[in-house]
Order: structure tokens, then sequence, then C-alpha cells
């Protein structure tokens, strides 16, 4: 099962002939991600070699999805354009777009984000990881050889405490671990994650990891509360970190009394969730649910 | 980025906003060159600082002739504004304000859009009167696709309750500040107060305006809006070499890859400090995805050279980044130093060629260095060293 991605996705790659792009399509091919496509109007009908397996160029998302029946486009494309992309791949109908892309303008990410919102369409990012579902499909930046399949969904904003996270937890492994990104405006939330992780019949317990800034966390406390009857444990990072300065992540900043790990951790805590105080200490409580 | 008041007025006048004349000045001189320009009336001297609450603090005073404004000043400038250190001032045009209101738009992360709040109790601090008298606030949402037109301008002075004389003027105004909103990539545009004058006028006395850095790459002048004397010296080093670097009060200095582990490991680190002297991280500084040797060395180059730091802690989990290149890094910037280096450092590596990273480091065996193998023992390690 798995949420939003498996070995069933179909995935192209807006950005695929730069840099990062390349580099990361023949990661994601290295890791069994089934890439049919990538985006670049200036090279339609070209192709590129990724280690003897040949990937079309399309000059479109329309086209790319007509011929090869894509339904996930993954995109590497600079700030200035991702705004444009995200909506081509929106008006192309496609199922999912994840942005990995650091650096997008807020006003972009909000106007595209309402967007996809009216068509239907689910967006993940902006400055994120991208997701993985061990040994069935890995779409964005996320290393494909930490860990493999197991009974644990993840949720994050921060790529590397997704990558910490899965090396503590090797052990037992992952359904799906998805980096949501640390922007203030993000496509897919702690809680939309949190309610794919409750409806998914393969995981048996969720990580859901934080970090300063907006309220996210604590309205995911709230739903946890509500809907969620899996074991949740948390982590917040950013305890340390000073009033008004931006830590890292766009999204990560404690203003005034808003925003602060201890409000997070507490209100994660009130909804029965246990908080670990290092990511250590948290894998440490998911692995003594989970060997009960 | 926000913005001082100067600048704010600046861009409110760019965009049509009406606002008083108001001249900078960074000495009592210039303070009185500037109330004779505007007319040698009255003016208000008000302190530049990105803080709230300068009134109180003695940061805002009257002057009723040039000489006036001119000792106003220099009793201002120097001010210490709740930590903010007062380098210039703004003498503005006196206004005769017969009523204020309240305007701000900004990002409204939890809903995904942007906020309009507009209140005809305008002046005192907003937070108090959303506690105090939250019917008195109007909330009124605003698609991203849409924006403020007249429609959305008209809702807004509606759900605020200004008497209908009024409602075209500061709807107009609204419209307004919705394109300093928009087209300058703001987060935030606040106006307290936003008044009525004698003579009936709409203004906007006070503005606050916070900029979006990642939209820097379609706005050629917001780079210069900069506060480049306020910026603390490292903090200026690292910006110039592209590191992502915040200087903190601490002892241990940290390095990490990515914004969320590096944010972790400052945790991590007052955690273990907790049971070492209550030591403290340094800094935070994030190296970033996929870092090569130089931008490690970079890296340790601005935290050695921070007086307050007496360790040093390399936090590396290699998804993109490689650990051979941070080893590499770490070998490279120490040879450099030479003798001079003299601060220990401990350094967790796992994730992408670990394996490699930890040879490199053993075979140069430098004898400052040390290699932890897990996160919470490398920290406890760092923050023994700092306290020793």
């Amino acid at each position: 099962m798995a949420i939003f991605i498996n070995s069933d996705s179909k995935v192209i790659v807006q950005g695929m002939t730069g840099s990062e792009g390349q580099k990361h399509t023949a990661r994601m091919l290295a890791s069994g991600t089934n890439i049919v496509g990538g985006v670049n109007p200036r090279k339609a009908g070209t192709s590129v070699d990724f280690d003897g397996t040949d990937i079309p160029v399309f000059g479109s998302v329309a086209d790319a999805m007509a011929e090869t029946g894509a339904n996930v486009t993954v995109l590497f494309v600079p700030p200035a354009f991702t705004k444009a992309a995200v909506i081509e791949a929106v008006d192309a109908g496609i199922e999912l777009a994840v942005i990995i892309t650091e650096g997008v303008p807020v006003a972009d990410t909000a106007e595209f984000f309402a967007y996809a919102q009216s068509k239907g369409v689910r967006l993940i990012g902006p400055n994120c990881p991208g997701l993985i579902t061990p040994g069935q499909s890995n779409v964005g930046i996320t290393p494909a050889n930490i860990t493999g399949s197991g009974k644990i969904g993840l949720v994050s904003k921060s790529g590397t405490l997704t990558y910490q996270m899965m090396f503590e937890l090797r052990d037992i492994g992952f359904t799906t671990a998805v980096g949501i990104g640390g922007d203030p405006v993000i496509g897919t939330t702690h809680i939309d994650c949190l309610e794919a992780f409750q409806n998914d019949p393969e995981t048996e317990a969720i990580v859901m990891i934080g970090e300063i800034g907006g309220d996210a966390e604590e309205r995911a406390a709230a739903y946890i509360k509500e809907h969620v009857t899996k074991p949740v444990v948390g982590y917040v990072a950013g305890f340390e970190a000073p009033e008004g300065k931006t830590m890292g992540h766009a999204g990560a900043i404690v203003s005034g009394s808003a925003g602060t790990a201890q409000a997070k951790k507490e209100a994660l805590e009130a909804a029965g969730v246990k908080v670990g105080k290092t990511p250590t200490e948290t894998a440490d409580l998911m692995r003594a649910i989970i060997n009960g | 980025m926000d913005l001082y008041e100067y600048q704010a007025r600046d861009m409110f006048e760019k965009h049509g906003v009406p606002v008083l004349p108001g001249i900078v000045a960074e000495t009592p001189a210039e303070a009185k060159a500037a109330a004779e320009k505007l007319g040698g009336g009255t003016v208000v001297v008000k302190a530049q600082v990105k803080t709230g609450g300068r009134g109180k603090a003695g940061g805002v005073k009257l002057a009723h002739s040039p000489a006036e404004a001119e000792a106003a000043a220099e009793e201002i400038l120097g001010l210490d504004i709740k930590g903010h250190t007062v380098h210039r001032v703004m003498i503005a045009a006196g206004a005769k304000i017969a009523e204020e209101f309240y305007f701000s738009v900004l990002l409204d992360r939890a809903q995904r859009q942007y906020l309009a709040m507009c209140s005809v109790e305008g002046g005192m601090e907003i937070e108090q009167l959303a506690v105090e008298r939250p019917d008195a606030l109007a909330r009124v949402a605003v698609d991203p696709l849409v924006g403020i037109d007249a429609a959305k301008a008209k809702e807004i002075v509606d759900a605020a309750g200004f008497p209908e004389d009024l409602k075209d003027a500061v709807a107009e105004s609204i419209i307004k500040l919705w394109t300093v909103y928009a087209e300058e990539d703001a987060t935030l545009v606040e106006v307290n107060p936003l008044v009525r004058t004698e003579d009936g006028d709409i203004i906007a006395l006070d503005g606050k305006v916070t900029l979006d850095e990642n939209a820097y790459f379609r706005h050629a002048d917001h780079a210069g809006l900069e506060d480049k004397d306020a910026a603390d010296p490292l903090e200026a080093k690292a910006k110039a070499l592209d590191l992502n670097y915040v200087k903190l009060d601490g002892s241990v200095g940290i390095i990490g890859n990515g914004a969320g582990l590096v944010m972790s490991t400052l945790d991590v680190v007052a955690y273990a400090g907790e049971q070492h002297g209550n030591v403290k991280p340094a800094n935070f500084l994030d190296i970033g995805g996929g870092a090569s040797a130089a931008v490690m060395a970079n890296g340790l180059d601005v935290i050695l050279n921070d007086p307050q730091v007496k360790s040093v802690f390399v936090n590396v989990f290699g998804g993109i980044t490689s650990c051979v290149e941070v080893a590499k890094g770490i070998v490279g910037a120490l040879q450099q130093l030479g003798v001079s280096a003299t601060k220990p450092l401990v350094v967790r590596l796992d994730g992408n060629a670990v394996d490699e990273g930890r040879e490199i480091l053993a075979a140069a065996n430098h004898p400052l260095v040390t290699i932890v193998e897990t996160m919470d023992g490398a920290a406890a390690k760092a923050a023994e060293l700092a306290n020793a």
C-alpha cells in the first residue's frame, strides 16, 4: 500500500536536463523508480542516457503524460520558473507534483497551491527532499540505501532529519517517508500525511518531525487527538533558535511567542504523542512501541 | 527581511499610498536640516528601529522648530530600544490627527492564503486589540489568485465598520497597500495607525513591511535595503562566503548539513550541555546539500574565528553530501591553519560514503579531531570539551 507513491507510479522529471535534475534522475532510477520521461521544451525529441537506460525528453508535461501515462512529476526547476512549471503540470492533469526547488517566492507558492487545490492536484514541497516508498518508488532526493520497507510512516519538514530518522530506525523500515518541506507555505501538510498513514493498512506507527515556525505541529496535534488511532511519536527541532532569526528554512522562524519548539512539544504531548528530546531518543520511543 | 519605517514609507510613496513627507537623518545636524526642508514647522522625530514600543522608550518626540528637531535627534540617536541601538531618525511632517485606524495584510501560513486585518480602532498594539476587543478587528481572507480588488476592499471596510463617508477613501488606500504587498513580494504590510486628518485626508502614518528574501531575484533594489551595519561581523563574513550562518551566544561551534539536522544539533548540544556546565551552541551553520570540501573548510574558518567558540561539533548525515568531502574539508582546513589551530573538533559522520570519510580522518590522525559514532555521544563530547 504505502502512501502517495508506489511501484505503479510513473514519474516524469521537469528539469531533468539540468545538472541537479540529471544527477537525481540517475539516483532515482538506480533506486528503482519508474522514470518514464523528462520535460524540456528546447530539447523535445531528444533523450538522455542514464547508464544504459534511455529516458526520452518531451516538450511539455501534457506530451509526456500522453506518451507515457505518467501520473507523478518531480520538479528540479529554478525558483524563477517553478510557478509556471507547476501550473503547466496541474493543467496537464498530473495527480501528484513533487517540488524539490528551494528558494521559491512564497507568493508564487501561495498562487500555485491555490490553483492546484482548485484542480484537485496534490503538491508536495516546495523546498523538500520528496518522498520514498522503499523498494517501490523514490521521488526526489532521499538516499535510497538508508533502509528498506517496513511498518513505520514518517512525515518531516526537514530532509536531513528524515534521513537521520530513517537511519536510526533502519532495523524496522518504512512504508513511506515524506519530506514535506520547510517553507512557510507547503502543498502537503503533516495533517495530510497523518490522515494518509492512518488509512494505510501497512503503516503500524507514525513518526512526525516538526520544527519551529508557524502552527502546523499544533494543528497536527489537534488532528491526532481527534482522528489518529495509530501510535505517533514526535520530534521537534529548534529549542535553541532565537526569536526573529530564520534558521535555514524560510519557514523556520520564531515570531514573538508564536512558533516555539516548546509550544509544539507541549501540544503534541497533550495529544498523547510521545516526544523525544533527541532524534535517537525519538527512535527509541518508536522502537519500544513496535517491539511492544 | 523587515524594513525600517522610513524604507516602508518610501515604498508606500512609490506605489501611491498617501504618506506624509519624511526625511531620514543620521546626525542632529541632518535632523535640523531635514526639519527646515519640511518647512520649519512642527515635525515628529522618530527613532528608526526594527522593534515596537518606540514611543514608550522615548524614541518619538514632537518638535516645533528645526532647533527642537535637532535637540530631539540628539536625545534619540544612540538610544537603546529593546536591544536595538538607534542609528537613524526620521523627521516626519506633523499631521493634525482626527482618527486612528489599523490595516494589515499578511501571509496566513495555516490557511495558505493571505489575511487582511482592519479596525477602526487604531494606534494601540494590534496583539493587544486582538485579545481585548477581538470583535473590533475584522479579519478577511484574501485569495492569492485574486488579491485585493475593489470588491475585496469594500468587503474589508464594511467588515471593519467604517462610516459610509470614509469607506471609499479607505478602500482606495487599501487597494494601493495591496499593490505594495503584491508588487514588492512582501509577506507583511502593516499600517498602524492609518489616520484621518482634520482635513479629511487618509494617510498611512507609520508602516511596517516584511519582504520575502526568496523573491530578491526579481527585485534588484531589495538586497540594498538590508542593514549592513547591524549585521554581526561573523554573520557578514559567512554571508560573503555564501554560508547559512546565525551567530548565537554559546561556546560549542556547530557545523552540519540541512536546516533541520543543524537545528536539532543545537538542541542536542544544549541538552548534553546540561551535564557539562550548561554550555550552549555558539552558532547555526548549515553547509547545505552536496557541499564540497571547500564549503566545509570555509565553514570551519568562520567558526574557528569566533572567539567564543571553545570546541566544534561537525555533525553530518550524508544524503547528497559525501562524507569524503566533509572529511577532506576538515583535513584541508586544519592543514591550512597549521599550528594556529587550537580548538578541538568532534566529528560525527553517517550516511553517504561514511566509511571512506572516517578513513580519511583516521589517516590524517590530527590530534585535535575526535571521531564519535553517534550524534548524542558526539554532542556530549563536544559539550565536555567546551567546558574543559
